[in-house]
């Protein structure tokens, strides 16, 4: 199904958003994200990108102190996911203004939302930034 | 605990205050703090006041999603915020559920009610809200009552509801498959928008659905083709490229079409992940066609030179894929792929190794094992690892199929076993036997790695390698004929330090101290000062008692002569350049000769010393294992060791008497060993044919019954091959002494006694004979080093024929191999239920797209509708496969599809007051469906029309 989730996670390894495409029990999630964040934050920075970890890929990026972790099945293209990765990070740029770790932290509900309008089912059907803020921006201002 | 007060409500802390409390918390206090906030929440959460809810509901979400707290309780205030006026907390309401909801979830039938109501709101955003829960959580239940809903919104004219309908949809097509005939085509429909949104969705589903079953969406490729011409969307080309990756292996004429535009995608795009999809469709499923291949090289070679770890990982990933069909690919890139053994990047480094194995030949095997080794001796533990696993792997492939040079590999093997990190003791101990068994002709130089491991008091100590110690000492017991110091070995066998080895691995130690004394014994008593007499009395004890071993021994000069061909090669290996033939067990004479000189008494005498001072206090062992083998050799040295002693000093009658029965009964044991062991096929049980009137599968509810009446527990299998040893009196003489002897029989007698009682659990008599035609018994005392199941196995077949003809036919050392194709796994997966519905369901819809609305056709629909009798999906599937087969074949690929028509019209009128039915009614209604589907095939007469996939391919 494409996507299966993404996750943020800071450089202390504690998870900042973390979004499933499918269903997971919370001692799952919780040793799933363990593993993950053990792996893919001990690497460095001219290691590739890309780490493999029981059924999936983990495609991942680091933007200052976040980083972004997609999971992803076998078919995926790594090169697309990270674009997407980057289009995510640019789309919470626009809308937070430099968006830094405090601003998910405390808009979390803005974040998930904003990956409502990117993907659904794992699968990506939004990648223009403005129809992807539109609906915030609509909710912003009815508030 | 109160309900929840004003009070409550009016100090309520908001999200934000909780995430800060949170952070506040020193190391060690959050835990208690949430606990605390969730207590707060609980109260905070009855709340009356929708604010409160929200607010309490709004923390807990944020607390399940990043601290894990379990929020299955609090399902239901969601489900009633749900239905709030306010759209922020509508909206927060679904979130939570649509994070914290799962399949189990017993009031998300309680939201059914809510979504379909905002499904049908004026409001855009209240839509797509309700689709992304239902895209998140839907059930099956869910998705059968909003599938009506869902159909219409497909059709909606605002793109932003059509497009996350279409998203959403998957997962509806996944719980209720019969939805797939409602929507699909609607869907199809969509490929052709001109909204970027929608299409891009369209063909984002089609792809999930692609890669489940291929075959289905063949008919749509007219429509995918078009999207791959005209398309400019990077996302959406990638899509489609996955979409004909799948397809085109399933049509030629297909890949022909795609193949240049595909090409001209790669020339022309700036974007890699673009490019990157384009060589892998290529490279997977495009590799026939010889130009595109290379130039997705020349692109893999652009990425492999970009200083990108990315692009360097991807692309020597896509050269793997394309190694298996065009191995010239990795050759050509050899510098990088071996250069990148060593980056910075353990992903990178195992891409690459795997490439360096790809690239292995018999004439470069030396070669590429050197460079490995030495990169393996600079790796961390964990890499070192993977380079010895994947040496060990491609090595041992298809019995060694790479191996020329056996006394190369051989000591290779032991090379490894002593590198520090090496924890692949298993796999070589493994390997080590198994060649021992397999290729007669390294076993000098097996014994002569085994004794450099053995005699390395240093390698007792790293207890990742006591695996290949015992692999050593096994060899070395077994093939004792071939070592040259007797005395060196069985003081390696025996060295002090051997206390480090746990204890199986150490009672494999004993064993073979056991073979190397009981053949340096023999050896010595047959020769003794004239080599000529105690073979005559060997032979005269062989005639009164043991029919089968003399034979075994007049046998001995053919096997021997047929023997020396083979040995040729290795007479010039070095290590054996002092003439000394090596022979095997069988061959006494010349074996004796050339031992003549080692084995004077004084050093025989050593070798039993030496045995007796080193086991004496193992005698006493509390393993078992141990005990029993150090007692067995000492009672054994009890008996023969007055008659070694005494041959040189007693009268010539006393003396020749002595050795008579000495040199009988060490005879005896000797050949109990020299009986050689095989390989054993995996597959070696199951050919053992079960006998008539054996039933497996009934219960053995009656066995207490039986047991009963038995007080000793005796393993049938094993106690099989005993008590049909003996009748054989072939292997009696693996009991060292007579007292060891007697319980056996009583055994036997007993085991007999079962049997006459409860023959039906054993295997039949025939069975018995047959395996002591064919097969060597498997001789308990010498299979420590051989797991016991194995053991057992080893009872079939073993084509020792098959192995003498390539004795002399091949240049390359002989490898047994059974005649059956051993390791032979077939493994056959079920396709999964639920895709095969959908794909079913899509067939039915696609190829019933183009059927003419004929109106015969309505009239036989009519009359099968009734027929409801219920017949396997085989039907089905033999009908797809004989469209994949005969892709010209056009006029039954039509026949289904004007079948399928029918059907989806028959269905999808009365489509919604079936939902409520069962799920068995539902599938017998396909079945039902199929059953019909064959019938139209035979009746209906289509020829007429032309099919979608021809039309668009020629």
């Amino acid at each position: 199904m494409g996507i299966r989730f993404i996750l943020m996670v800071n450089k202390q390894g504690q998870t900042r958003l973390a979004q499933y495409y499918e269903y997971l029990t919370l001692e799952e999630r919780r040793a799933l994200e363990g593993e993950i964040v053990r792996k893919c934050l001990a690497r460095n920075e001219q290691q590739c990108s890309f780490v493999e970890h029981r059924n999936y890929k983990i495609v991942y990026r680091r933007y200052a102190s976040l980083f972004f972790l997609v999971g992803v099945d076998n078919e995926e293209n790594e090169l697309a996911i990270l674009e997407f990765i980057h289009l995510l990070v640019e789309t919470m740029d626009r809308h937070f203004g430099n968006v830094c770790e405090l601003d998910i932290m405390f808009h979390l509900e803005k974040a998930h939302f904003m990956l409502e309008e990117m993907v659904m089912n794992g699968c990506i059907v939004e990648t223009s930034k403005a129809n992807i803020l539109s609906p915030i921006q609509l909710m912003d201002k009815a508030s | 605990m109160a309900g929840p007060s004003l009070m409550d409500s009016f100090f309520q802390r908001s999200l934000d205050d909780l995430i800060k409390g949170i952070r506040l918390c020193l190391p060690g206090g959050e835990a208690a703090f949430i606990a605390k906030s969730v207590d707060e929440i609980r109260r905070e959460i009855k709340s009356t006041d929708s604010q409160t809810k929200a607010t309490a509901l709004q923390k807990l979400t944020y607390l399940h999603s990043l601290h894990w707290v379990d929020m299955s309780w609090a399902a239901f205030p969601a489900v009633e915020l749900s239905s709030s006026s306010v759209h922020s907390h509508k909206r927060l309401a679904l979130l939570s559920a649509s994070l914290s909801f799962n399949p189990t979830t017993d009031v998300i039938l309680l939201l059914t009610h809510q979504l379909r109501k905002d499904f049908s709101s004026s409001n855009p955003h209240d839509v797509s809200l309700a689709l992304s829960t239902l895209s998140s959580i839907s059930t099956l239940d869910l998705s059968r009552d909003l599938t009506p809903e869902l159909f219409i919104l497909l059709n909606s004219s605002k793109n932003f509801v059509k497009k996350k309908a279409i998203a959403a949809i998957l997962r509806v097509f996944e719980q209720y498959p019969e939805a797939v005939r409602v929507c699909f085509k609607r869907i199809v429909e969509n490929l052709e928008s001109s909204d970027m949104g929608v299409l891009s969705a369209a063909v984002g589903l089609f792809c999930e659905l692609t890669v489940r079953e291929p075959r289905s969406y063949l008919p749509l490729a007219p429509e995918f083709y078009k999207i791959l011409l005209d398309s400019r969307n990077n996302w959406v080309l990638i899509k489609v490229l996955k979409i004909f990756a799948k397809l085109a292996p399933l049509e030629p004429r297909l890949a022909k079409r795609i193949v240049e535009p595909i090409c001209e995608h790669l020339r022309r795009t700036g974007s890699k992940s673009l490019a990157f999809e384009c060589v892998n469709t290529i490279v997977t499923s495009l590799s026939e066609h010889e130009p595109a291949v290379k130039l997705a090289i020349m692109k893999i070679q652009e990425f492999l030179l970009e200083n990108d770890p990315n692009l360097k990982y991807l692309g020597l990933q896509a050269l793997a894929v394309v190694a298996a069909k065009h191995s010239w690919a990795v050759l050509e890139n050899k510098e990088v792929v071996i250069k990148s053994l060593d980056d910075v990047d353990v992903n990178i480094k195992l891409e690459s190794l795997q490439l360096v194995m790809a690239m292995v030949s018999e004439d470069n095997l030396a070669e590429i094992c050197k460079v490995l080794i030495s990169y393996a001796l600079k790796s961390e533990p964990e890499f070192c690892n993977e380079i010895l696993g994947s040496i060990l792997s491609t090595c041992s492939r298809n019995f060694y199929e790479v191996i020329v040079d056996f006394d190369w590999y051989v000591s290779l093997l032991g090379e490894m076993s002593r590198i520090p990190h090496c924890q692949k003791g298993d796999d070589i101990e493994t390997q080590l036997i198994d060649i021992g068994m397999r290729v007669k002709d390294v076993r000098l130089e097996l014994v002569h790695v085994a004794r450099g491991l053995l005699i390395d008091p240093a390698l007792l100590g790293n207890p990742f390698i006591h695996n290949v110690l015992s692999a050593a000492a096994w060899l070395s017991g077994e093939y004792v004929e071939f070592s040259r110091n007797l005395l060196e070995l069985m003081e390696s066998l025996l060295q002090p330090r051997t206390c480090l080895l746990p204890s199986p691995i150490r009672a494999v130690y004993i064993q073979s101290a056991f073979k190397v004394l009981t053949f340096g014994v023999y050896s010595f008593l047959s020769t003794g000062d004239d080599a000529s007499y105690p073979s005559e009395l060997t032979d005269f004890v062989l005639k009164e008692d043991f029919q089968e071993s003399s034979e075994t021994v007049t046998s001995a000069p053919i096997s021997g002569a047929d023997l020396s061909n083979g040995l040729n090669p290795r007479s010039s290996h070095p290590s054996a350049g002092n003439g000394e033939d090596p022979v095997i067990a069988h061959e006494q004479t010349s074996s004796a000769s050339s031992k003549k000189q080692q084995l004077t008494q004084k050093s025989v005498m050593d070798l039993v010393n030496l045995v007796e001072v080193n086991l004496g206090p193992l005698a006493g062992s509390h393993e078992v294992e141990i005990q029993e083998r150090a007692s067995n050799i000492l009672g054994m040295i009890g008996m023969i060791k007055p008659r070694i002693h005494s041959s040189m000093d007693e009268s010539e009658g006393d003396r020749i008497k002595r050795e008579l029965r000495a040199s009988g009964m060490m005879k005896l044991m000797f050949d109990a060993f020299s009986e050689e062991l095989g390989p054993v096929s995996v597959s070696a049980q199951e050919r053992v044919p079960i006998p008539e009137g054996l039933v497996l599968k009934e219960s053995l509810s009656d066995i207490e019954a039986i047991c009963d009446h038995i007080k000793l527990p005796i393993s049938s299998s094993f106690s099989l091959v005993r008590s049909h040893s003996l009748n054989n009196a072939t292997t009696i003489h693996e009991h060292p002494s007579k007292e060891e002897y007697e319980p056996s029989s009583e055994s036997t007698s007993l085991l007999a006694e079962h049997r006459k009682r409860h023959g039906i659990y054993y295997l039949s008599s025939e069975n018995k004979v047959m395996i002591s035609d064919d097969y060597p018994p498997a001789l308990e005392l010498k299979d420590q080093a051989i797991d016991e199941a194995e053991d057992l196995v080893k009872l079939t077949k073993q084509s020792l024929d098959l192995r003498k003809k390539r004795n002399q036919a091949k240049p390359r050392p002989v490898v047994v191999k059974l005649d059956d194709g051993e390791g032979a796994h077939i493994v056959v997966k079920k396709p999964q239920l639920k895709d095969d519905l959908i794909s079913g369901a899509v067939r039915e819809v696609l190829l019933g797209n183009e059927a003419a609305s004929s109106s015969s056709n309505k009239a036989i629909k009519k009359r099968e509708k009734n027929e409801l009798n219920i017949d396997r999906p085989e039907s089905n599937i033999t009908m797809t496969s004989t469209v994949a087969s005969e892709p010209g074949n056009a006029s039954s690929r039509h026949k289904l599809r004007i079948s399928g028509k029918e059907k989806k019209r028959s269905s999808s009128g009365k489509e919604k007051k079936e939902h409520d039915h069962k799920h068995n009614q539902k599938s017998d209604r396909i079945h039902a469906k199929h059953k019909s589907r064959q019938r139209a095939d035979g009746t209906l007469n289509v020829a007429a029309q032309s099919p979608v996939i021809p039309d668009f391919l020629l």
